[in-house]
């Protein structure tokens, strides 16, 4: 079983006041075991309430989400699949849950029932992985954003995962919180085999993904590698979506006739090609 | 400048009170508001004086800072005294218009003010040597015997851990609205108590809002990590209770027993 998450014409709306707002129309997607994948589209577009049904916070009105084949409309599974799938959400201050950095670390391996000894083994790795150990007594409202951000990682990591969900964790952090988070992402999918969904704004972050899905009005409109998704300049911006500045200077320099291949997504790939001219 | 309002105020020293268990401490204090009701004469009440003074020297906190505590109580006390000693029927030592002054009544008034001044100073001995997620925890598990008749321990400690957790987010939050107010002319220190009062409602709302959605996402975070109430939850900290607590226990006991032994027999 080398699926991770299978997603299955999945539906959902939202019901407000008599009001319905299809949120997701008929979705389909997987994710394979260790893979990191990037998940963009403009606002409204149903990312989140996509990240929310594949941890069970919100179940298909129709269709199936499956996490590791355990479906989420299954009750009984419902404990197993949260355990799988941990979730970071956008606002750091909103999902600690203690008044010390260590203990919430342990709130979800607490949850879970597991014995003291094991939660303060789990504990100190999950922090050193995160790089926050000389934190672990500090309260959390005296911490940056991005070590904010690092220990609500911490917190899900220590509860032994195979995927991370990541839910624009980046957007309320600076440029230099943002690449902590993205260097910790990284390490966690290369070193520890974590699978990643990184829900983001940042092109910059998405091209770091092994897979790039578009999203728009609930559904699926482009899908591929970084390069494939970004040398459709075009239509991501009738998406209403950036691109990397690379690949928007690129579009630049073709329009204005020089010659140069459609899938150039770093400085230095840019460099390569440009000094090849001629 | 609210984030200068210090909650609970621990007062960290890390003396052997400090050191104590939680349990050992509320339990200790309890039995001592028991024992302010069992005193009545002057010599048990400096008895109590002696152990109270013992207990701050061991605490290593300063008696200024103790006694800073009574400051915004004294209008309390005071009126509590001058209550006493008119509302007191005895011997009249004189009287003012209508009111008597009695022997009884000085006597009384004196009693009820240093009652009330102990009882300040003890009870704050706990939160100025305890944590406030300490002391949360420790009330968690003293409560615990009581979830069969329905006391809901572990939410009760629940709600106390969050509420600490978002004070200070809360009051920087506040912090920020202010001046985004102020930015745009509103004013929160002039004018009367209407005034400012209606002056606050823009302060209050957004406030409320974003409470609300904090709630809302806290609350989703916290089921995202598997929290289920007290079902099947274990504590990554173990209290313990060593000989230490057993011996404070144990001299709290006896000063008790000492108490009501006075009590009883003269
Ligand atoms: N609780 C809710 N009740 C009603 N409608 C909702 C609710 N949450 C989201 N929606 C609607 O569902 C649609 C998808 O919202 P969603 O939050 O999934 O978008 P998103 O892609 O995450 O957007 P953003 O980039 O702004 O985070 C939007 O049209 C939104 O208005
Ligand atoms: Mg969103």
């Amino acid at each position: 079983m080398d699926k991770m998450i299978q997603v299955e014409n999945v539906t959902f709306e939202y019901t407000n006041n008599e009001k319905q707002v299809i949120a997701l129309n008929k979705i389909s997607f997987e994710v394979k075991k260790g893979e990191f994948v990037a998940i963009i589209g403009h606002n409204g577009s149903g990312k989140s309430t996509m990240a929310k049904h594949l941890n069970a916070l919100l179940l298909p009105s129709e269709g199936d989400v499956r996490v590791q084949g355990m479906n989420t409309k299954e009750e009984e599974y419902l404990w197993d699949i949260r355990q799988v799938a941990g979730m970071v959400f956008q606002n750091p201050d909103n999902q600690i849950v203690a008044t010390i950095v260590e203990e919430d670390v342990a709130f979800g391996p607490e949850n879970l029932g597991v014995k003291p000894s094991e939660i303060i083994e789990r504990v100190n790795n999950s922090l050193s992985q995160v790089d926050m150990e000389e934190y672990r007594h500090k309260a959390p409202h005296l911490l940056s954003g991005g070590q904010k951000q690092r220990i609500a990682i911490a917190g899900v990591i220590a509860m032994k995962p195979h995927c991370i969900i990541l839910d624009e964790p980046t957007a309320m952090l600076d440029p230099s919180g943002r690449r902590e988070v993205m260097k910790t992402i990284k390490k966690l999918n290369e070193e520890e085999g974590i699978t990643i969904i990184n829900i983001t704004h940042f092109m910059e972050e998405a091209v770091e993904a092994d897979r790039v899905i578009v999203m728009e009005e609930g559904n699926i409109v482009l899908e591929g590698t970084p390069r494939e998704v970004f040398s459709q300049v075009e239509k991501l911006k009738e998406l209403g979506l950036d691109v990397p500045q690379v690949t928007e200077l690129t579009h630049q320099l073709k329009s204005a006739g020089i010659d140069l291949p459609d899938d150039i997504l770093t400085v230095d790939e840019m460099v390569m090609n440009i000094c090849r001219l001629k | 400048m609210l984030k200068d309002i210090t909650i609970g105020q621990y007062y960290p020293t890390g003396s052997y009170i400090h050191q104590l268990d939680p349990r050992a401490k509320i339990l200790a204090t309890f039995a001592y508001i028991v024992g302010l009701f069992i005193v009545d004469n002057f010599f048990t009440y400096g008895l109590l004086a002696l152990f109270v003074l013992a207990c701050i020297h061991i605490s290593k906190i300063p008696i200024k800072y103790m006694l800073k505590g009574l400051k915004p109580l004294r209008v309390i006390i005071i009126i509590t005294f001058i209550i006493n000693i008119f509302m007191t029927s005895g011997e009249t030592l004189f009287s003012i218009g209508p009111l008597n002054v009695t022997i009884e009544g000085l006597y009384q008034g004196t009693f009820m003010a240093l009652r009330l001044m102990f009882l300040v100073v003890g009870t704050s001995m706990l939160t100025l040597t305890t944590s406030p997620i300490i002391l949360t925890d420790g009330i968690e598990n003293l409560l615990k015997p009581f979830k069969k008749i329905g006391v809901p321990a572990h939410e009760l400690a629940m709600m106390m851990t969050i509420a600490l957790r978002f004070i200070p987010t809360l009051l920087e939050e506040t912090d920020k609205i202010m001046k985004a107010q102020m930015a745009r002319g509103a004013d929160f220190e002039s004018g009367n108590i209407i005034n400012r009062a209606k002056s606050l409602v823009p302060l209050l709302v957004p406030l409320f809002i974003s409470a609300f959605r904090r709630a809302d996402e806290l609350a989703m975070a916290m089921e995202a990590r598997c929290y289920r109430g007290d079902t099947n939850r274990t504590r990554m900290k173990q209290m313990i209770m060593t000989g230490r607590d057993y011996k404070a226990l144990s001299i709290m006991t006896l000063l008790m027993a000492m108490l009501v032994y006075i009590r009883v027999s003269f």
